[in-house]
């Protein structure tokens, strides 16, 4: 079969593509300083974790994977409860201007962070939150709430309007019907909107490198960046760096691959 | 109060925390930025003074900023190009990958989840001119981010490698949308696969395709995170991109009111690529 060879061709070409960059870093980050300026050969000699043992013992790198993790999580509550609030609101309460307000919302999201980061630093600083966990937290809070809005919006709506007004009708309270039914009905639309919320804070640069200083409130991506080298590029740290940075998020693809499609499909395709 | 006045107020409540927030941290500040480009501010001296359009003269005179402008719509063109072309063949291929689907998708998302820094750290490694493995392989000799024309073009190759996972996946999501009798339908008439391609998928597919240009166009826009890490701008401003130049007015020269005016064409651009491209998606639709 002729169409069946070239498909396995592509597909091999398209691992190898979408796989090559990121292995290259991880095998990088277990060769001996002696060869990493050296090819061939392409794979160590004896692999080595002394780029790991480096980058813990001789930097704050524990430190600021706790911010990372500390921002990340908060932004993911945060912005996860307020997006369902709203989208239950939007979805479900028969909200008036519904139409404009989601259009507001998507237009909110097209802001671009270079704009915003000059008023937000000053602000920052006026409040004297410059270099703390808080101001980031607001800060992401806010720019991924309407991607969860907007999701949730749409995770409510695929559910039937019966179920609200049934529990309105034996008696819950507006907000006991949304915690108690409504929430838990909607949990894999949370599921999906927390995981991209919470990869987004974690990835996020720019308002990270301009609020923060020090290692007190640094995130990973800055300090990947802004990796201190004395005389020449430490690369084997570097890399060392980059998979334990990476290899949570990588996992959490992996692992949650149809939840984060949908949550993806969800925002684009239904838009 | 009537059952309806009651509602409202309901779902006033439910909505006023996120509004708020975005309100306070969003749309304030995008207003603060407008205000601020129409000013002569710097950080570190004195008070900031009105002077209503002179930031907008200033930019219009600014070669640097003319060559940022080309830049960046140089790098959305033709990655967003590219992204659209790779990322439509992976979802056909992954359409067709039958059982292997499922371990194929998770290996096509791997650079998806990869974070923007560490990307751009592992192509600046890889593109190395000394010790990379590109120039290794390819036995060559090339200044990948030292020569203004290949860093452009690095960053580019960087971008597509980081952005198709997403692009396939929403065309994929797009083609099992297509009702599968429509293709039983054209090969009983005998169509070959390429009519099939060119006269049913595409066409079905033109809706999600509009919504993939404007999501990628618009972060390809504003890129800043790879960029900075992979050259900084550099060599010679050559891969300068408009969100770049204005972080650089803004934090390194420490002048808040012509960085605000760069800011803020980022942000009308922006904004006028989405207005085109939603045109464009009723048109389609």
């Amino acid at each position: 079969m002729r169409g069946g060879a070239a498909r396995v061709l592509a597909g091999a070409l398209v691992v190898a593509w979408s796989l090559a960059p990121f292995l290259w870093q991880m095998i990088t980050s277990l060769k001996p300083v002696a060869e990493i300026g050296v090819l061939p050969p392409l794979l160590p000699s004896r692999p080595t974790l002394e780029h790991y043992g480096a980058i813990f013992a001789g930097y704050p790198l524990l430190r600021i994977i706790f911010n990372s993790t500390v921002v990340a999580a908060l932004t993911t509550a945060g912005a996860t409860g307020l997006g369902a609030l709203a989208g239950f609101a939007l979805a479900k309460l028969g909200v008036r201007y519904r139409g404009p307000i989601l259009g507001g919302v998507v237009a909110v999201s097209m802001l671009p962070p270079i704009a915003l980061v000059s008023p937000l630093f000053l602000a920052i600083n006026a409040a004297g939150l410059r270099d703390t966990l808080a101001a980031l937290v607001i800060t992401y809070v806010s720019f991924s709430l309407p991607l969860a809005v907007w999701l949730m919006t749409n995770f409510f709506r695929s559910l039937p309007d019966e179920i609200y007004i049934a529990a309105r009708v034996d008696g819950c309270s507006a907000l006991a019907a949304f915690w108690k039914v409504m929430l838990p009905l909607a949990a894999p639309g949370l599921a999906a909107t927390a995981l991209l919320v919470f990869i987004f804070a974690w990835n996020e640069f720019l308002f990270a490198l301009s609020f923060t200083s020090t290692a007190a409130a640094r995130t990973i991506p800055v300090a990947i960046a802004l990796f201190p080298g004395l005389h020449e590029i430490p690369w084997g740290e570097i890399a060392a760096a980059s998979v334990v940075a990476t290899l949570p998020l990588v996992l959490l693809a992996v692992v949650f691959q149809r939840r984060i499609a949908e949550g993806l499909t969800a925002g684009a395709v239904k838009g | 109060m009537s059952l309806e006045a009651r509602r409202r107020r309901v779902a006033a409540a439910f909505l006023a925390p996120a509004g708020l927030v975005l309100a306070g941290v969003t749309l304030f500040p995008a207003l603060g930025v407008v205000w601020m480009s129409l000013e002569q501010r710097a950080l570190i001296r004195g008070a900031p003074e009105f002077i209503g359009l002179d930031n907008y003269l200033r930019l219009v005179s600014d070669p640097r900023f003319w060559n940022a402008f080309g830049n960046t719509a140089y790098f959305t063109a033709v990655s967003v190009a590219l992204e659209l072309a790779l990322g439509l063949a992976v979802a056909l291929l992954l359409s067709r990958a039958g059982r292997a689907r499922p371990a194929l998708y998770a290996v096509v998302l791997v650079p998806w989840a990869v974070p923007t820094i560490v990307s751009a750290r592992m192509w600046e490694w890889m593109y190395n001119a000394d010790f990379g493995v590109l120039n290794y392989l390819l036995g060559g000799e090339f200044n990948w981010l030292g020569s203004p024309l290949l860093a452009l073009h690095a960053a580019i190759l960087m971008d597509v490698w980081k952005a198709t996972p997403f692009v396939a996946l929403l065309l994929l999501a797009g083609l099992q949308a297509i009702p599968r009798d429509l293709y039983q339908a054209a090969a009983v008439d005998g169509a070959r696969p390429i009519r099939i391609f060119l006269g049913l998928t595409l066409p079905l597919l033109a809706p999600v395709i509009a919504v993939v240009l404007i999501f990628r166009t618009i972060d390809a826009f504003r890129v800043f995170d790879a960029i900075y890490v992979l050259t900084g701008g550099g060599p010679a401003n050559s891969t300068e991109t408009l969100s770049i130049y204005a972080y650089k007015v803004l934090f390194q020269t420490l002048e808040f009111g012509y960085g605000s005016a760069l800011a803020v064409v980022v942000m009308l651009a922006v904004g006028l690529a989405a207005v085109l491209y939603t045109r464009m998606l009723r048109g389609v639709s």
